[in-house]
């Protein structure tokens, strides 16, 4: 009997792993205590993702150790990982879609009766897990029919199943409204007091000091700090993981509201659930948010708007004349953009370069004709345009030829941002324009949000952050079960009133 | 000082691997048979990809989109049973159309058997981009209509069911004929196949039909949150398939001197493999047109080796299906490591 743990539940010691051309884990360490939330923070490319597919075999590390319980492990995937009692949630949750609830907490493990697969047994197990983490899902629910928090549930249900020691959760926030990470920090603080060890990974400050115990931060593959989350404030964590001080998350606003730019009225869309009755003016140079529960129905409302939802009834006015955008490219002739939520989903196109990411927009645009000579697409100013955009935008690429999904979150997301600008847009709807990306980018996008308001255009910003939307937004709409439940100034506006509203038809 | 990037020969090996093989297959054959090297040889398989090379042109760009043609064998059939029945000779008595007297300008069965590949094609765009079938359905449907139509023309002769043969003196010399280069003969058909590439790679690389294409081929969502209007593009490339086919059906009929109801069968799957074999991937949204030659171009050589070395017929098929089963291994392998 060994005693030489210190007590760790998991610690991973001296990580090294390298890439062709990257370090990217240079003697990485992370210890976690049982019974507690251990946050591990660091910007994207910190190397997070790597250490975590180290420990779970996806990764074969060049040197260093795991050890659970004092005891070196060495998982080659992530089945033999679970076995040993170590589970992730993951940020994008790997689901098969189209069955249900239970044959997705049981798949690989289905209990068996006389041969045959017992359906019986697998739903009173479900229902016993369910019952101890207070999960109100149906076991016979098709997954994809759930929303991504239940979704998420099922599987720290999953987790919960294998008798995991240690769990990790990858972003498990960034699609839940604020009544749903409450109820996720409910199970994970009844798991923590089960003795489960926690490594919860998030880019959001607010929550990360308020679930966890201890904080890792991580910084270029290196380990940083270890600290009580106690002893931390929201500075010193950006300060600890950027290297610098990063005096301000918000930039400077300078954009002044002008007269109105696109008038909406009682805009409803066609297909439940959607937006209902929705009336607001957006003017000139400014930056209107749109807050909301999940469900509130703000991306429905913006993609009504652009036309790739259907309207029912309603009008829209941009500069007083009546627009119909009943597609995505009639809304670009009507000087309309939208930055989309999914950004794998429905925003890059993967295995393209950045030079077609860039111009896809604007080749399908009136502007198409700058690209041509004698009728057919020049490639040498598609490429001076995106080569122009990584110029303004700071992109950071080696080239206009590399496939953006080589890139990071932020430097995709602002490939899909200089799209929209070559189109010359007046009006700009994006939907979480900073999901998924780290702090240093995220201000860099805030500031570009605040320079095109300036410049005139209207801008409309969908976020789940609230902090996000009170920092950069003139005024706060706040939609609720698909109705607009009020607009703030943002002088006026906080937290509680933002919530208030929030919850008004949900 | 790890920042050294070294030539990295597995990734190589994998990337070509396919090329490697089918080199040493050709190889092999030359060592068997010394003869298989002539410029005879050569010139035959050029003539004999030519028609293929052009329906491949066709459709890559629906493998582009994800999808495939099942139906473009059949299409070629029926459209080149038009072109055939008439350009037969004037002279023959058991012509379809006997009230044909004078030989008819070729370029009216030419836009006719473009016509019948476009109207074939056109029923695969609509069940593809409107009634959003897969296109593997619709054109199985689509093959079964188009052989059905094109045995019912060929049933309809006054003789009844008899091979449309006995082609016109014009049509035969201007689809075989060939420039004399002394140590070889270059085929009209290459010079064909040659045109159909180049207004293709402008297409797919010079306009916006052919980028957005590939936007649809990579992410259908992204490319219509981004203004590409997908159903008409869809139409585009299937119509521009469709002239391609009747093009092809027109030169095959000329070709092959005789059109029955076998006449395309097969050719579908010969253009698919083409095109995977030049790297069209069915991921969707990769694939180029000199890729696409290439791939064809070595298909037939394979093709025509076995023929020449006298390879049981039965074996031929069974290579055939080997070489297409390695194809597809390799390039799902390759989106597989970069995931």
């Amino acid at each position: 009997m060994e005693n030489e743990n210190n007590g760790f539940l998991l610690e991973m010691l001296g990580v090294d792993k390298s890439f062709p051309g990257v370090k990217a884990l240079d003697q990485a360490r992370l210890q976690v205590r049982p019974e507690t939330v251990h946050a591990l923070m660091g910007e994207n490319g910190a190397g997070k993702s790597t250490l975590m597919k180290c420990l779970f075999g996806i990764y074969k590390p060049d040197a260093g150790q795991v050890l659970i319980e004092g005891k070196p492990v060495n998982f080659t995937g992530p089945k033999e990982a679970m076995e040993g009692g170590v589970s992730m949630v993951h940020q994008e949750l790997n689901q098969v879609l189209k069955r249900n609830v239970m044959e997705n907490l049981w798949l690989g493990r289905f209990p068996v009766r006389h041969g045959l697969v017992s359906g019986r047994e697998m739903l009173k197990r479900t229902r016993a897990i369910f019952e101890d983490l207070d999960i109100k899902v149906d076991p016979k629910a098709i997954i994809g029919k759930l929303s991504v928090s239940q979704r998420q549930m099922v599987e720290i249900a999953k987790a919960v199943s294998y008798h995991a020691k240690v769990l990790v959760l990858d972003e498990p926030t960034s699609s839940l409204t604020n009544q749903e990470v409450e109820h996720l920090f409910r199970i994970i603080n009844k798991l923590r007091d089960t003795g489960v060890g926690i490594v919860y990974i998030s880019h959001k400050m607010e929550e990360i000091l308020a679930i966890s115990d201890d904080v890792t931060i991580m910084r270029d593959g290196q380990w940083i700090a270890t600290k009580p989350a106690a002893d931390l404030t929201i500075d010193e964590i950006i300060k600890l993981m950027v290297g610098r001080d990063l005096t301000q998350r918000f930039p400077p606003k300078t954009n002044t509201p002008g007269g109105e730019l696109m008038v909406v009225k009682n805009l409803t869309g066609r297909y439940m659930p959607t937006c209902r009755d929705v009336s607001f003016t957006l003017r000139r140079g400014e930056i209107l948010g749109v807050a909301g529960l999940v469900g509130s129905r703000r991306t429905e409302l913006l993609e009504t708007i652009f036309g790739i939802a259907h309207r029912a009834s309603g009008e829209i006015y941009k500069e007083g004349r009546p627009i119909l955008n009943r597609s995505a490219e009639e809304a670009i002739k009507n000087g309309f953009a939208m930055i989309t939520e999914e950004r794998r989903a429905n925003g890059i196109f993967a295995g393209l370069d950045i030079t077609f990411n860039t111009v896809i927009s604007n080749i399908n645009s009136t502007n198409c004709k700058k690209y041509k000579d004698a009728g057919l697409l020049s490639g040498r100013k598609m490429n001076a345009d995106a080569q122009s955009s990584i110029t303004s935008m700071r992109i950071k690429t080696p080239s206009y030829k590399t496939f953006i999904r080589d890139l990071s979150g932020g430097n995709q997301q602002k490939v899909i941002i200089g799209r929209w600008l070559l189109t010359n847009p007046d009006v700009l709807l994006m939907d979480e324009p900073t999901r998924g990306i780290d702090v240093g980018a995220k201000a860099e996008i805030y500031q570009l949000i605040i320079n095109l308001a300036s410049e005139g255009k209207g801008i409309m910003v969908v976020s789940s952050e609230m902090p996000e939307l009170l920092g950069i937004c003139d005024r706060i709409m706040v939609m609720s079960g698909g109705r607009l439940a009020g607009i703030l100034d943002v002088q006026d506006a906080s937290q509680e009133k933002i919530m208030r509203l929030a919850a008004e038809y949900a | 000082m790890n920042e050294t990037k070294t030539f990295d020969w597995k990734e190589w090996l994998l990337s070509y691997s396919l090329y490697i093989i089918l080199g040493l297959l050709i190889v092999l054959v030359v060592v068997v048979d010394d003869t298989f090297l002539s410029w005879g040889n050569f010139s035959n398989i050029m003539s004999q990809a030519s028609t293929r090379g052009i329906l491949a042109l066709g459709v890559a760009g629906m493998i582009v989109y994800t999808g495939t043609d099942l139906s473009a064998g059949r299409i070629l059939g029926a459209s080149a049973a038009v072109s055939a029945s008439l350009l037969q000779s004037v002279t023959y008595g058991a012509r379809m159309y006997p009230s044909i007297t004078e030989p008819i300008p070729m370029i009216v069965p030419l836009i006719l058997s473009i016509l019948v590949g476009m109207f074939f094609t056109t029923i695969n765009a609509f069940g593809f981009a409107v009634l959003k079938m897969h296109p593997f359905i619709i054109s199985l449907g689509t093959q079964l209509i188009a052989y059905g139509a094109l045995c019912l023309y060929i049933d309809s002769q006054a003789g009844g069911a008899q091979p449309l043969a006995n082609l016109d003196a014009r049509y035969i010399s201007f689809v075989n004929g060939y420039f004399d280069l002394g140590f070889t003969k270059l085929p009209y058909l290459v010079i064909y196949l040659a045109i159909c590439a180049v207004v293709m790679w402008v297409i797919w690389n010079k306009t916006v039909l052919g980028k957005n294409m590939f936007a649809i081929g990579g992410n259908p969502e992204a490319a219509a949150v981004s203004g590409v209007n997908v159903t008409r593009n869809i139409f585009g490339v299937y119509l521009i398939a469709g002239v391609l086919y009747g093009i092809a059906a027109f030169l095959e009929a000329g070709r092959v001197q005789s059109v029955t109801t076998n006449t395309g069968l097969n050719y579908d799957l010969d253009a698919i493999s083409g095109c995977v074999i030049g790297g069209v991937s069915f991921t969707g949204g990769v694939g180029t047109i000199p890729g696409v030659i290439l791939g064809v171009v070595i298909l037939q050589t394979i093709n025509y080796s076995l023929y020449y070395l006298g390879i049981n017929a039965y074996l031929q098929y069974i290579i055939k299906g080997l070489i297409i089963i390695m194809a597809v291994a390799i390039d799902v392998r390759k989106y597989i490591k970069k995931k």
